[in-house]
């Protein structure tokens, strides 16, 4: 059905303004307007964007200590080496991203899907519903990180209170055990991107044609095959949408770290890529060509990431 | 096809559900469902109903007989100390020179590279859309030391900030914002635009009108539901970015509120009272943003499905 698919315009249409002569009645004035229209905003984006993202790729082959531009000492592939073998937060930090990105792609994210499905239909109260699942998503993580503060404080946080409430003498550090903090985070993290994925799926499942799923119900299908034999693959470019908004979510994961690890940089137990980034190029202590050179890698997986997206998405467009 | 496959559609669902859910099997179902969904809303509610239960609540009170306690009184005191004591105003403010701008000039962008794109068959157009997308999905912490450099070297003028630089000014955050979101938006507006038809514009070309009025007065105003959607889901995003502040903004005084929130807790680590209050005081202009525009949040993102 081609109301799911993105690519043609009008598909019982494309074929005749495109076999047509284009209409070549582009004035000069209408060339300069489309200039500028494209212009600026390319102008915008590759000297605030792709320039500095290109200049870390440079900067992580040098040392650096951030302030004076002729300090930059080349050395080649030396920060790397480091990385890998001799910078003791770097593993813990990829295996933290890897549980991440795990953990989102198999809980948040099908639950997300899971209550899309569920509220995309003539249901009362469904607006209310969608409005308390996605309200996490409204909030700044800065609030969000508070919330969290005060469930998660050993000694007067909601969670320990009520565990103290059911069974007493617990004393559980949950942001502060180095064992727990990651999961304290994830749960946090997950509160939010469920509405996300809810949201995003929801305006993917507007663009699906009710009849498809008519007539599956009526061959007999129950909501659970419709779903997964006819309405998830059907929806394919919101599924793109989907899992590229959580490997990116989960490699980029960094505020509400950041603000629950107390804003202090890397903690132990919750180290990921991000944030000892951060500690390398904004702490005290500046090691800019060491922090690109993580920047890179973290750049590298993503790019894999973006890679598979834009391939997805605009191959067809190609044709 | 798109259009002609809706009505038939709605006309046979009304034709055929009553005969199939018949019976009480229907309103049993809905009920199971609503219970679930009651249940998963009101357990997401719980983290925001414990910090609004938390900051109304007097600080005697909690450090007395705990948080988990009855309330002996509540009030709207730590609000009102959280908004006079730690010049919320003037941060509220700072997130609002930033924040419009910045949403509106991302629109504006996003609205003429999808035309571009979407509207003219030139060779390079795939290219462009790949670069704007891309842009979009590189982690902020690669851009940020390269930028750093970036916004010390670029002047402005004196009546556009005091610091002459693109650093320590509420411009350079605006720029970053714009240049940053507007991949995202270019994609989602270019998804959009390729619903309307071709032959609007076409008309319009044939018809002498140049492309600015085509731009102006045809596409964007039909944009409207898509636009509503994305100025809900930027002005969130913008608005609640410390990031780009926290490294480009070295001067306390112009940081946003989502930075500045930093300072309460610093000036208040004592009372987590008032700082819940000041905290979910900063959330209020998204959630009525949100609210305000929530019926067109939906059905303007249309990602990636081209409905007609």
């Amino acid at each position: 059905m081609s109301s799911v698919r993105p690519a043609p315009p009008s598909p019982a249409s494309s074929a005749p303004p495109r076999a047509r002569p284009r209409p070549r009645r582009l004035g000069p004035g209408d060339r300069v307007f489309l200039a500028v229209l494209i212009g600026i905003p390319l102008i915008a984006l590759l000297v605030f964007v792709w320039l500095p993202a290109l200049a870390s790729v440079g900067l992580s082959f040098t040392s650096w200590d951030g302030i004076a531009l002729s300090d930059i000492h080349w050395t080649g592939l030396g920060n790397y080496q480091e990385i890998f073998t001799n910078y003791p937060p770097f593993w813990p930090a990829v295996r933290h991203n890897v549980v991440w990105l795990l953990f989102t792609a198999l809980l948040p994210t099908p639950f997300g899907i899971f209550l899309a499905y569920q509220l995309d239909r003539k249901i009362r109260f469904t607006r209310i519903y969608q409005t308390a699942i996605f309200l996490p998503m409204v909030l700044s993580l800065a609030v969000v990180g508070f919330i969290w503060e005060i469930i998660y404080n050993p000694d007067n946080g909601l969670l320990n209170g009520v565990l103290n409430g059911v069974a007493p003498g617990h004393h559980i550090d949950w942001l502060g055990d180095p064992d727990l903090n990651l999961w304290a985070v994830l749960v946090a993290s997950a509160w939010r991107h469920t509405g996300y994925i809810m949201i995003l799926y929801l305006a993917g499942l507007k663009g699906f044609d009710p009849a498809l799923k008519e007539a599956a119900a009526l061959d007999g299908a129950n909501g659970r095959q419709t779903f997964l034999r006819v309405v998830f693959p059907a929806l394919k470019p919101v599924n793109i949408i989907i899992l590229v908004v959580t490997v990116m979510e989960s490699l980029r994961a960094f505020d509400i770290v950041y603000v629950l690890g107390g804003g202090v940089g890397s903690k132990p137990g919750m180290e990921l890529l991000s944030l000892l980034i951060t500690d390398n190029i904004i702490g005290e202590s500046s090691h800019i060509g060491y922090g690109s050179a993580l920047a890179v890698v973290l750049l590298l997986v993503s790019l894999a990431a973006i890679g598979t997206f834009l391939f997805q998405n605009f191959r067809k467009e190609d044709q | 096809m798109t259009a002609t496959a809706t009505p038939p559609a709605a006309g046979s669902r009304s034709r055929r559900t009553p005969p199939r859910d018949t019976g009480p099997s229907r309103p049993r179902s809905q009920a199971g469902r609503h219970l679930l969904l009651g249940g998963i809303a009101l357990l997401w509610l719980v983290p925001l109903l414990w910090a609004v239960y938390t900051s109304l609540r007097p600080y005697e009170d909690t450090s007395r007989h705990g948080y988990l306690s009855w309330p002996r009184g509540l009030s709207l005191e730590n609000f009102s100390d959280a908004w006079n004591q730690s010049g919320m105003p003037h941060f509220f403010w700072n997130s609002v020179l930033i924040t419009i701008p910045a949403v509106l000039g991302t629109l504006l962008f996003s609205a003429a590279v999808a035309f571009f794109v979407t509207r003219f068959d030139f060779r390079w157009n795939i290219v462009l859309l790949m670069l704007f997308t891309a842009g979009n999905l590189l982690p902020a912490q690669v851009l940020i030391t390269p930028l750093y450099r970036l916004y010390l070297l670029i002047p402005l003028p004196w009546w556009m900030s005091d610091s002459l630089l693109l650093y320590n000014s509420v411009w350079g955050i605006i720029v970053i914002h714009i240049a940053y979101q507007c991949g995202f938006c270019t994609f989602v507006l270019s998804n959009y635009m390729r619903t309307i038809p071709k032959e609007i514009t076409e008309a319009a070309l044939v018809d002498g009108a140049p492309v600015w009025r085509q731009f102006f007065q045809i596409v964007l105003p039909l944009c409207r539901p898509a636009f509503a959607a994305l100025a809900t889901l930027e002005s969130i995003w913008i608005y609640n970015d410390f990031f780009w502040s926290l490294a480009l903004i070295e001067t306390g005084d112009k940081r946003p509120i989502t930075s500045a929130l930093a300072n309460l807790q610093g000036q208040y680590f004592t009372n987590p009272n008032l700082i819940a209050a000041g905290a979910l005081m900063t959330a209020i202009p998204t959630l009525i943003v949100y609210f305000a525009l929530q019926r067109q949040f939906i059905s303007g993102l249309t990602i990636g499905s081209g409905k007609g």
